[in-house]
């Protein structure tokens, strides 16, 4: 396990560097996107249309912010990770049309993005769900917000953010898969478990 | 005799505070029960996390819950929501039959929107039709009230923001009732193990057996606004959430679906006669950030918070 501090851009080089496992620490400019952030995007895509930014060697945030306008200008009073599994059916394209190079989220994605992190080089970093006060202190400034018209919450957010971190690399670039790791671990307990309960003799 | 009675209302109208002040002061207390609920995890739910801690092996884990733990202290420090998703505002009311306020949803709709502005919350009411999101918290069926008529002259209010990352995750399963309770608990390990790191784990998983499709949902789901450090009363319940959570600590899904000993941190069941050819399970999986609250009202408005 190593530690790295990644400045934005990213280049793909630096990703090739990193394992599962390791752990990160962000400084640059982080995009929010979720579910219909994704959705749009993969639309103006498909239109041939640009994105209000270009994402390239950038960081994607799978969050919805607390975010209030105070005096003409916008307060966030909380921005962890949403669970990432809803946008895997956006992912992969989403990877290979905009050149994000990080995701970072919580609970983990699936085999699509998998192989599309392997191909284009990118990882998906995990932050602790629900840790949203924490993440909200690596924020230094709020840069831009589009697409206000679908809500704060889906709303693309660009924060300035400092050492945002520690994010744990939970898919790197090779193939690997920390939640699956645990998840296919847990489906052979299953077996298990099930046989105790089937032997329970005090139950109905 | 007319006049008798004429006066006596006349007085008793004098001595109760005016409507409008009890309206005034049931706001309030609203609002402070969902600024304390949004920005304080309960008691036994920190220690909970402080024991699991404990408990964990791998450094992956004990990361997980030690970011979850001082996240938490600094949200009751800084009084901000403990998560950005400040969970659909839900309120289980039990309202005394002499309570002198009867219609509760427009108060609630107001204390709801001003919390949304003061806390602030994160504004999670969203058209399904439109994609439209109302910006303040309310909108159709929003906020979701569960009234239940009692004794007294008191309300008693139960604020519950659930998240939407640990509600994707619950489950309705109806069973063929020749499964019997072993079915039941496979239910629940079944949906705790597809939920794997989605809902936020350690979570805590609320049980509805029987009833009916949707009155096993709504008790799962009640279920959880009791403590996870007190046992069921009734001891055939306790066993069935003691042996629960410990054949889902099996699973090693562990904090956050990274792996570890912790995936729950307590099981609540709760149960209803069923139909006899209907064996409905709710599983209600909730996110580590357990929220809960109670205020009580006086018949005058007066209120108290009760945080667990």
């Amino acid at each position: 396990m190593a530690e790295f501090h990644l400045r934005t851009p990213i280049s793909e080089e630096t990703i090739r560097k990193l394992s599962a496992g390791d752990l990160l620490h962000i400084s640059g400019t982080v995009v929010t996107a979720r579910d219909q952030g994704h959705r749009r995007a993969l639309e103006l895509a498909q239109k041939g249309q640009e994105l209000p930014m270009d994402l390239d060697g950038l960081v994607v945030f799978h969050c919805g912010p607390i975010a209030k306008e105070i005096e003409g200008r916008w307060r966030i009073f909380g921005a962890g990770p949403t669970t990432s599994a809803r946008m895997e059916i956006f992912e992969a394209e989403f990877i290979e049309k905009t050149g994000v190079k990080v995701i970072i989220g919580k609970g983990g994605m699936g085999e699509r993005t998998t192989r599309a992190m392997k191909e284009h080089g990118a990882v998906y970093a995990a932050f602790p769900g629900g840790a949203s006060v924490l993440a909200t202190k690596a924020i230094r400034e709020v840069k831009g917000a589009f697409w206000l018209d679908l809500g704060t919450p889906e709303a693309m957010w660009v924060f300035e953010v400092e050492h945002f971190g520690p994010l744990l690399v939970a898919i790197d670039s090779y193939g690997r898969n920390l939640h699956r790791d645990v998840y296919s671990e847990a489906s052979g307990i299953l077996e298990k478990i099930v046989k105790k309960i089937e032997s329970l003799d005090t139950l109905g | 005799m007319r006049t008798s009675i004429a006066m006596q209302s006349f007085f008793r109208i004098r001595a109760t505070p005016r409507p409008m002040e009890i309206e005034r002061k049931l706001e309030d207390g609203l609002v402070s029960l969902m600024r304390e609920t949004s920005t304080r995890l309960p008691r036994d739910v920190m220690n909970a996390l402080k024991s699991a801690l404990e408990g964990e092996d791998s450094d992956v884990a004990k990361a997980q819950l030690r970011a979850l733990i001082e996240n938490s202290e600094l949200a009751a420090e800084e009084r901000i929501p403990i998560c950005q998703d400040t969970g659909t505002p839900s309120f289980y009311l039990d309202l005394g039959e002499d309570f002198p306020v009867r219609i509760l949803r427009p108060l609630i709709e107001t204390a709801v929107r001003r919390a949304t502005e003061e806390i602030p919350l994160r504004p999670n009411a969203v058209n399904p039709l439109t994609g439209r999101n109302s910006g303040d918290n309310t909108g159709r069926f929003v906020p979701i009230l569960h009234y239940d008529l009692v004794q007294g002259d008191e309300l008693t209010v139960r604020f519950m923001p659930k998240g939407g990352g640990s509600a994707n995750t619950s489950r309705l399963r109806m069973l063929s009732p020749g499964l019997g309770l072993r079915g039941v608990m496979k239910a629940v390990v079944d949906t705790v193990l597809e939920a794997a790191g989605k809902p936020c784990p350690p979570i805590i998983v609320g049980v509805g057996v029987g009833g009916a499709e949707d009155y096993a949902m709504k008790m799962a789901k009640k279920a959880l606004l009791g403590p996870i450090d007190e046992l069921n009363p009734d001891e055939s319940v306790a066993k069935l959430e003691k042996m629960l959570l410990s054949l889902l600590n099996e699973l090693g899904i562990g904090p956050m679906g990274l792996g570890g000993r912790t995936t729950v941190l307590g099981v609540k069941v709760e149960w209803a006669h069923r139909h006899p050819a209907s064996l409905p399970v709710g599983v209600v999986t909730m996110c580590w950030a357990s929220r809960r609250g109670m205020a009580h009202f006086s018949s005058d408005g007066s209120y108290r918070i009760s945080m667990p």
